[in-house]
């Protein structure tokens, strides 16, 4: 028996092309290169200056996600896209694609969405397998046993030209998840729990491992919202062990593996866990069981607080001094007394059809409170027309909230879809950063539940008090 | 890409900690498709009010800030998004390094596969660098180390390969290009 190795180890081996050596990075090779329209034009820029081709095609997968409109007139109806620069990005993306032979799911395609959420929608994602996108978020695809992490448009030429990139090998940190998460309690809050703890620095360096019971219980779609949010913990890239959650998840998907294939595919599939013994650069502890909804106050999504809570009270911190200027809270103010304008239901993080699910069953046989603007975007047109199956947009729709075509949205307010200056958005997205959903835009960061809780009550509520009732 | 040895100019300092992507080109600018000209977007919601006017108390507006070279920012400058458009428009702008006591990761990447220096120095170094804004430093590649008046040079973590490349100017897909042989050897024995 060899050297116990975490998952982590077994996926970078196995993709090592030639070893990293003290002068040079290793060469690691990439499975699955995921590509948009935001990040990758500059990047055919240089293939078409430098006379290459993209090495590998059939590894590469194209989508629209972060520019594209989300109104149906101007996805379907060919009314014009309201901002001349994203249509212009999209042709470009279409033009690129068709010079280099890359698939595309363009803009009318019905497998369209968040590339996060249609890589594993797809069966694309595999456990196991190196993952890239330019797209910080691509560690959302690290919840199947991937290695998966966000790179640059630099970096994106690199893989167009050759399938591999120079890359350094990080360190290890093991989340230990013991517990179970309570009734009204989710993966969302259990990750922003984690960034609180760990900070927004604290996994620069490493790839988090999620591991202990309630990661356990979770689906993958409840994985992939905490696998998500590493990189606001820092890190580049999360995981979780494969087991058989994931393959029940991945079989039958159109683009998964079939019969002998599959069987191969599975057979080194369960090979990934971490051995046991397996040693991590660092470990961190945390209590499912102990955790409240949580949600964000300041402008970074380490700064958050469970929703019985209050705003903290540290003045003279200028770091904080700053976050609550700009957020307009004060100082020891409860959570729940914040003022709400805005509702976001969507993203890579929360926009899956639980997480709609979940925002449905709190405002079902409710109204979105006066004043509210609420706005649920699915995150691909799959998760679309699988809640439209089962009436969710007409849950939402005689709430009071708009139901709109998929896409990043109100996440990262690209395409027009943003959140007035001054106003209090809870949002089930990722970032709360200063200006993200739209200039002076103060976003609180919260799970399906606790937004659609917050719509209902025009303040931040905690979405315990909607269960059952 | 140009070749890099030394960089020598006066700092701006900005000590906010987490200076995120979004604040060094926020996300509506992303739509461009080329990398030229991001220059004027650096810090867009920071530098200028709603009208599009300068904001006087924002550091670039004032006027010792002009012909700076290296921004002296805050720990865990560059988190968030990977948009490359960050090291871009602060290079665009006239920025040729980042000093911070910690940069995330991907930025940190982006800024060296640009030319962008980012430099990683102790606690000490950077808590005087932020009190003392406008000092002139001197960045030094071959050495790895930052000169600071009245100190010894501190040393900077740089990994040697990409010390390497920028000292060299060599891009690193030509590197990549050159392992033609091993990736093709890789293909061959890799799983379907
Ligand atoms: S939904 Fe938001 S975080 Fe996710 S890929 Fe789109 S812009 Fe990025």
């Amino acid at each position: 028996m060899g050297t116990p190795r975490t998952l982590f180890e077994k996926v970078w081996s196995a993709h090592e092309v030639v070893p990293e050596t003290p002068e040079t990075p290793a060469v690691l090779f990439i499975d699955l290169h995921l590509t948009h329209e935001v990040t990758t034009p500059q990047a055919f820029t240089v293939l078409r200056e430098r006379g290459l081709k993209v090495r590998r095609p059939d590894l590469t997968i194209a989508t629209m996600d972060h520019a594209t409109p989300t109104r149906t007139e101007q996805v379907f109806g060919g009314a014009p896209i309201s901002i001349e620069s994203a249509a212009q990005q999209i042709r470009q993306l279409e033009r690129n694609c068709a010079d280099f032979g890359i698939e595309l799911l363009g803009l009318q395609d019905s497998r369209r969405g968040i590339v996060h959420i249609i890589g594993p929608e797809l069966g694309l994602t595999r456990p196991g397998s190196t993952i890239v996108c330019g797209d910080s978020h691509t560690s959302t695809h690290g919840a199947f046993g991937a290695l998966a992490f966000g790179i640059g448009t630099t970096e994106v030429s690199h893989v167009l030209a050759t399938q591999c990139l120079l890359q350094k090998k990080p360190r290890t940190c093991a989340i230990e998840v013991a517990g179970r998460l309570g009734a009204g309690v989710t993966p969302k809050d259990l990750i922003l729990a984690i960034i609180g703890k760990v900070g927004v620095a604290g996994g620069t360096g490493q790839v988090f491992e999620y591991r202990g019971e309630a990661i356990r219980a979770m689906s993958m779609e409840q994985r992939m919202t905490v696998c998500n949010m590493s990189i606001e913990g820092g890190a580049r890239a999360g995981m979780i062990a494969p087991d058989d959650t994931t393959y029940a998840y991945l079989a039958d998907r159109p683009r998964s593996p079939k019969g002998a294939a599959w069987e191969s595919a599975l057979a080194r599939w369960r090979e990934l866990p971490s051995d046991a013994g397996a040693r991590y650069d660092r470990t961190v502890e945390i209590d499912a069981s102990a955790l409240e909804p949580m949600v964000t106050w300041g402008t970074n999504p380490g700064m958050v607080a469970p929703i019985t809570g209050s705003v903290p009270d540290q003045r003279g911190d200028p770091v904080i001094d700053a976050a609550l200027k700009y957020m307009g809270l004060q100082a020891g103010a409860a959570i729940q007394d914040t003022p709400v304008n805005v509702v976001f239901v969507g993203s890579c993080t929360n926009g899956r059809l639980s997480d709609l699910r979940a925002a449905a069953a709190v405002l079902r046989g409710r109204k979105v409170a006066r004043g509210v603007h609420m706005l649920v975007v699915p995150g691909s047109q799959e998760v679309k027309r699988a809640a439209e199956a089962e009436g969710l947009d007409e849950v939402f729709r005689s709430a009071g909230a708009e139901w709109r075509e998929s896409g990043c949205s109100m996440c990262l307010g690209m395409n027009g879809d943003t959140v007035p200056k001054g106003e209090y958005a809870v949002s089930t997205s990722n970032r709360n950063f200063e200006g993200r959903q739209g200039i002076g835009a103060r976003t609180l960061l919260a799970s399906p539940e606790t937004a659609a809780a917050s719509a209902v009550r025009g303040r931040v509520a905690d979405p315990r008090e909607f269960l059952n009732g | 890409m140009q070749a890099i040895s030394a960089i020598r100019s006066r700092t701006v300092v900005m000590p906010s900690t987490n200076i995120d992507t979004d604040q060094i080109i926020p996300g509506r600018f992303l739509t461009t498709t080329t990398r030229e000209g991001l220059g004027k977007q650096l810090f867009a919601d920071w530098r200028y009010d709603a009208a599009g006017a300068p904001n006087p108390d924002f550091v670039l507006n004032k006027p010792g800030s002009a012909g700076c070279r290296i921004l002296v920012a805050g720990r865990n400058i560059g988190c968030g998004s990977s948009r490359e458009h960050a090291p871009w428009a602060l290079l665009d702008y006239g920025f040729q390094a980042v000093v911070s006591s910690g940069i995330a990761d991907i930025f940190r990447n982006n800024s060296l596969k640009n030319g962008l220096l980012p430099v990683v120095v102790d606690e000490a170094t950077h808590a005087w660098l932020l009190a003392n804004p406008g000092v002139e430093v001197e960045i030094d590649l071959a050495t790895a180390t930052l000169r600071r008046p009245g100190a010894e040079p501190v040393p900077f973590p740089i990994d040697p390969f990409a010390r390497h490349c920028l000292m060299h100017g060599v891009d690193e897909l030509g590197f990549l290009l050159s392992q033609d042989a091993a990736i093709k050897t890789y293909e061959a024995r890799r799983p379907a």
